[in-house]
């Protein structure tokens, strides 16, 4: 048991930046970003614990946190209800971190709300390949997707992003 | 707008605020929170990780809490957004007598953690000597060692350290807030403190009932039914076995 709690608090300090990357990219906003890094840490501990030790040894953290992480956002963002999508940093942050500096925030919270605006499939591809730099192989196998899929929807992704675009959005 | 694969990558660089690891961490129960609870014995400060409670003090502010906590356990405590009704229930219930709290005392000695479940033992509104724990876990000559470890206590109040006095009726030292508040406590816990004091300075350590031919520490609820004039005070174990009385088993004022 005390190897597994090793492990995780590990996987606490090396992942947790990455996760609340993913959850600002992937929901809009900082508040649900921290939820989601939160949520997912919280999950992983409960298998972590379930599991037994050559898994827990062999396990290739990235992509599974990933996997987890779109989940929970997925549950975020389905759910129904409006959308908080980040406005000009407006929203106040008890610990900011080295990105505060004011002008750096506005523009990163642009990015999210552009982000929010893409159609899901899109959103995820696109978050997991360019914002978390993960190689296609690794975001096919978190979404579950042949890579062809994931390939295709970044590009379509990218291209909305870029305004080069007129496609509507049917998803 | 027109967002870039280079702004995408920035994205990705946002670092967690601080203090995510920590709430992490304490989520799953492997760092230690804590919160401020009222209580009979007034507001008591508490920390408790997935072990059980790892710490107790009535410190003047979270602040001060935090400070012996880091000083005390060698942890970063995390103060907890709402205390749990559950860990307020469990807080009243122990301080009333029932036991319901686990607790986490993994940086101590064996010896230490000893003593201070040979204390948890002794029943609410009872006390027993610091020699009476000493023998009960294998320790017999270690009387003053048994002391230190009480007034160490990183969990008083809950690992009730009040419960063990001295046998000459002196209430003796408290790490929970000096011999006042201990005597406070035991009050509150229904302890005669005053008349257990004259007994001691009068020599006298068991009572015997001679109804049942059995002899006591004076706090031992197996005799409180008898009738005053059914109880004989006793010096010491010699005089009790001259007199015809066997130690309670409940209390074990002799070696087994
Ligand atoms: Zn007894």
């Amino acid at each position: 048991m005390d190897g597994v709690e090793h492990v995780f608090e590990r996987m606490v300090h090396d992942h947790q930046d990455r996760l609340y990357a993913l959850g600002y990219a992937l929901t809009g906003n900082r508040h649900d970003a921290e939820e989601v890094a939160q949520d997912t840490l919280l999950r992983a501990y409960r298998a972590l614990v379930r599991y037994p030790p050559e898994r827990v040894r062999e396990l290739k953290q990235r992509a599974w946190l990933h996997r987890i992480a779109v989940n929970v956002a997925r549950n975020r963002y389905r759910r129904p209800g409006p959308r908080m999508v980040e406005l000009n940093g407006s929203e106040q942050d008890a610990a900011p971190g080295p990105e505060t500096r004011a002008l750096q925030r506005i523009e990163l919270d642009g990015v999210a709300a552009a982000l929010a605006c893409l159609p899901e499939r899109y959103r995820e591809a696109v978050v997991l390949r360019c914002v978390q730099d993960l190689s296609y192989a690794e975001a096919a196998e978190v979404l579950g997707q042949p890579v062809g899929t994931v390939k295709s929807n970044v590009h379509r992704g990218l291209r909305i992003l870029r305004g080069e675009n007129n496609e509507r959005f049917d998803s | 707008m027109s967002v870039s694969t280079a702004d995408l990558k920035r994205l990705g660089e946002v670092k967690a605020p601080a203090g995510l690891a920590q709430r992490v961490l304490a989520g799953a129960g492997l760092a230690d929170e804590y919160a401020r609870f009222d209580t009979v014995i007034g507001a008591v400060f508490v920390a408790w990780n997935r072990s059980g409670v790892s710490a107790a003090a009535r410190s003047n502010s979270a602040h001060e809490f935090e400070e012996y906590f880091r000083a005390e356990v060698g942890r970063r405590p995390l103060r907890a957004g709402t205390p749990s009704p559950e860990m307020a229930q469990r807080i009243t219930d122990e301080l009333s007598g029932k036991r319901t709290l686990r607790f986490d005392l993994r940086g101590l000695t064996e010896f230490e953690q000893a003593v201070l479940h040979k204390a948890r033992e002794i029943p609410y509104g009872q006390v027993r000597p610091y020699s009476w724990v000493a023998r009960e876990i294998g320790h017999p000559s270690a009387v003053r060692a048994v002391g230190t470890a009480l007034a160490n206590n990183p969990i008083p109040y809950f690992i009730p350290c009040h419960r063990v006095v001295r046998a000459d009726g002196v209430i003796g030292n408290y790490g929970g807030g000096g011999p006042e508040a201990k005597k406070a406590i035991l009050t509150l816990e229904g302890v005669r403190v005053q008349w257990l004091a004259d007994l001691a300075r009068a020599g006298v350590r068991y009572q015997g009932v001679k109804t049942t031919g059995v002899y006591c520490y004076p706090t031992c609820h197996h005799g409180r039914r008898a009738l005053e004039r059914n109880v004989v005070l006793l010096h010491d174990a010699e005089e009790a076995k001259a007199a015809g009385f066997r130690p309670c088993k409940s209390c074990r004022p002799m070696a087994a």
